[in-house]
């Protein structure tokens, strides 16, 4: 992975000194709070209900060892115990105290970390296919443009108070794991048929209050321009996106406005100006970058190993794990494991100081000391061998980190909602907490097969519901908490944005409208259908009407109480 | 007089800045002799009489496009823009723009809501004077522009980015 020289050395602990004596101004009055507020935004700090929330970076989603076992001190050291993996790769802290937030940073910065932009309205991380570099559908890494654009983005001058603040994805295979359409610029790597590198470029997606999917500007822009083309749409977007509405300042908002082809032409006059500048990107700054994700010191290792094998006839559990939580790897022997962090019982995307440590002891031995985090809020380890897969899982299930739940309803994408958040509506992690008991059992789960329950605390979308194959949005209504239910969206290639079913619930109905919701999929699917393309194939009428035939009770007792 | 920073230091500023009064158009405003800094719109309306004053500078507001003084750029000693809160960053791209696409030379002013924290970020798009707000200690606001020591990017203030400037650790340098 990427390792800081003498400059991003440099550069992070400038900043450290900066954020420091800003927290020191503002501490003794220097600056007011409103005044402090941009600023500690733009380093990931957050006000909430209870306390602050530090939001750190993790570029890509892209951890070494030796990170995560910082994460793990922190989380000791300054919060509770505990931290929370986010949609967006990175990891946040929810019980932090001003006054410790320098020192952290300087934690941070000792480990090649840190939390620029992971908040406001700048550029903020760049998040990628949390597969780079092994998938078996991968063309061209996205890794090294990635970090190529991070280190570009970094207190870039220009684009630091912008409208609203701005999202890059990049996916380089086939499959599109990065959600690049629900991106303000998503970028897919590609090869053009004379065999050259280049980006396929689509902006103005985005979820929220308004969900739209992105829109392609360039079909192949060429890898050298990445930089300079991207510089051109963020001009024209900071100097016409609307900033008299903060729900109506994201780029999507811009490019609807004036259509996709006068937005390009505006890019394309911008970029006349910069276009094969110093910008342009060099094939020595390419490779040296390149060379950072080479990879690992893999074995040859034979397609198959017999024991493996063995191991999957003797037991179902094993074999279940193996067909939700392991992925195909491009390297004959090895494969990619994730780590559920969608536990019944557990916040989702949270783990303990303890869970994290075991991660990164997890990773030293079986995965070359890597992790990834995935905007699903799993963990990933990327590089393991299939002889190593049972002792692996063995271990991981010790320590609840292998409920074979990838990929099914029970794998909650969720924000951390009204419990945390100041910006909520409504609590998201006890709805899924509900949900995911009701719907326990795992043999149901897997006849259910592939879905994805996404929910939103506010329309602000951090728990991506839009793109849920079932979506659930808290809003509020006269001051108590309700819950709008949408059905076939979907991320990926044939992303789509989900369709609202009808009234909304209140927190108590949620597991039945899901029960209800799953019943008619059951009763009307197809052989291999996924329930998204059930809804697909017959709409949302079916669904609607079987949801909302009879009253559904209101004071049903939950938790405890419901088996007392 | 008030002080702002220009070049890098704390200096007197024997400048006015006119903003419009209720009542007041931007065609029928009297232009006062000596410096002075007019608005945009006056600056349009008035310029076939104080086109040729050397003493007339004029800030645009962050709504306004730097292509308005297209024409103009190579007469006018002073343009300032106008931050009308520290969020507004489109000031940004306005003195981007009249640094480099305009090919502006002369004094590039910010005004406004311009504070410590900001100033490392305008010098770097093209600003060389910051009138900072006079409610804080301009001294301290002056240590903002040196906050860092390198950068990544390009901008107006240094044309080649990092990777094109020195020599930058190869993959398995860290040992």
């Amino acid at each position: 992975m990427y390792r800081y020289d003498q400059y991003d050395h440099q550069i992070v602990k400038e900043r450290v000194a900066q954020y420091s004596d800003q927290v020191r101004r503002r501490l003794s009055d220097e600056l007011t709070e409103d005044e402090f507020r941009p600023l500690r935004l733009q380093n990931g700090l957050y006000m909430q209900r209870h306390a602050y929330m530090l939001r750190i970076a993790v570029p890509y989603g892209l951890l070494s060892s030796t990170q995560v076992r910082t994460f793990a001190n922190i989380a000791r050291k300054y919060d509770r115990g505990y931290g929370h993996f986010t949609t967006r790769q990175n990891i946040q802290f929810n019980w932090i105290n001003l006054e410790d937030t320098p020192q952290i940073l300087a934690d941070l910065a000792a480990v090649e970390m840190h939390a620029i932009q992971t908040s406001g309205n700048c550029i903020r991380n760049i998040t990628a296919d949390e597969f780079s570099g092994v998938a078996a559908d991968e063309i061209i890494d996205p890794r090294p443009y990635a970090e190529i654009l991070r280190q570009w983005s970094t207190f870039h001058p220009e684009f630091a108070f912008l409208p609203r603040k701005f999202k890059i994805a990049i996916n380089g295979a086939l499959e599109d794991r990065a959600a690049i359409a629900v991106h303000d610029i998503g970028l897919s790597v590609i090869q053009n048929t004379d065999g050259e590198i280049g980006f396929r470029v689509m902006v103005g997606g985005g979820m929220g209050r308004t969900p739209i999917l992105g829109s392609e500007i360039k079909s192949f822009l060429p890898w050298q321009h990445v930089m300079s083309y991207i510089e051109a749409i963020m001009r024209v977007y900071n100097q016409y996106g609307r900033r008299d509405n903060m729900y109506k300042s994201r780029i999507k908002i811009l490019v609807k406005a004036i259509g996709i082809e006068e937005f390009s032409r505006q890019v394309e006059q911008e970029w006349a100006d910069i276009k094969d500048g110093p910008s342009t990107l060099t094939i020595e700054e390419l490779e040296r970058v390149s060379a950072y994700f080479a990879p690992p010191a893999y074995e040859s290792l034979p397609a198959h190993d017999a024991q493996f094998e063995q191991h999957k006839v003797d037991s179902k559990a094993f074999s279940n794990w193996l067909t939700r939580n392991v992925k195909p790897h491009k390297v004959p022997g090895y494969a990619s494991v994730v780590l559920s962090l969608k536990k019944t019982g557990v916040p989702p995307g949270d783990a303990t100081a303890e869970q994290i440590d075991f991660v990164a002891d997890l990773a030293d031995r079986y995965s070359f000391g890597e992790v990834r985090v995935t905007h699903e809020q799993n963990l990933v380890l990327a590089d393991v061998k299939q002889a190593a897969l049972f002792d692996l899982w063995q271990e991981a299930k010790a320590h609840g980190l292998a409920t074979p739940n990838i990929g099914l309803l029970t794998d909650i994408i969720c924000c951390p909602g009204g419990d945390f958040c100041s910006l909520a509506n409504a609590k998201s992690i006890p709805i899924a907490e509900a949900i995911a008991e009701r719907f326990d059992n795992l043999d149901f789960q897997h006849d259910i097969g592939e879905i994805e329950l996404n929910i939103s605390g506010c329309i602000n979308a951090c728990g991506h519901h839009h793109v849920g194959s079932i979506g659930v949005l808290g809003v509020d209504k006269d001051g108590s908490e309700w819950y709008q239910v949408s059905i076939g969206g979907a991320q990926g290639n044939d992303s789509a944005i989900g369709k609202i079913i009808g009234p909304s619930f209140s927190a108590h109905q949620m597991p039945e409208v899901i029960d209800r919701l799953l019943k008619v999929y059951v009763r009307e699917r197809i052989e291999d259908e996924r329930f998204v393309d059930t809804v697909k194939r017959l709409g949302v009428a079916p669904f609607k009407d079987h949801v909302y035939a009879t009253q559904i009770k209101v004071g049903l007792l939950v938790g405890e109480d419901a088996y007392a | 007089m008030r002080e702002i920073i220009k070049d890098k230091q704390v200096v007197q500023d024997d400048w006015t800045l006119l903003r419009l009064q209720e009542g007041e158009t931007a065609a029928d405003v009297g232009i006062p002799a000596g410096k002075i800094i007019v608005p945009l719109q006056v600056w349009k309306a008035q310029r076939a009489t104080i086109g040729s004053r050397s003493d007339v500078g004029v800030w645009l507001a962050s709504d306004e496009r730097p292509e308005n003084l297209k024409d103009d750029v190579s007469a006018i000693p002073v343009i300032a823009v106008d931050f009308p809160k520290f969020t507004d960053g489109r000031g940004y791209s306005i003195a981007y723009n009249l640094r480099a696409r305009l090919g502006y030379q002369g004094e590039l002013r910010a005004i406004g809501d311009v504070l410590r924290d900001q100033l490392f970020y305008m010098q770097r798009v093209g600003f060389n004077a910051f009138a900072t707000r006079p409610d804080r200690n301009i001294h301290d606001a002056l240590k903002g522009l040196t906050d860092f020591s390198d950068v990544y990017q390009t901008s107006w203030d240094q044309k080649s980015p990092l990777f094109r400037r020195v020599a930058r650790d190869q993959a398995g340098a860290q040992g």
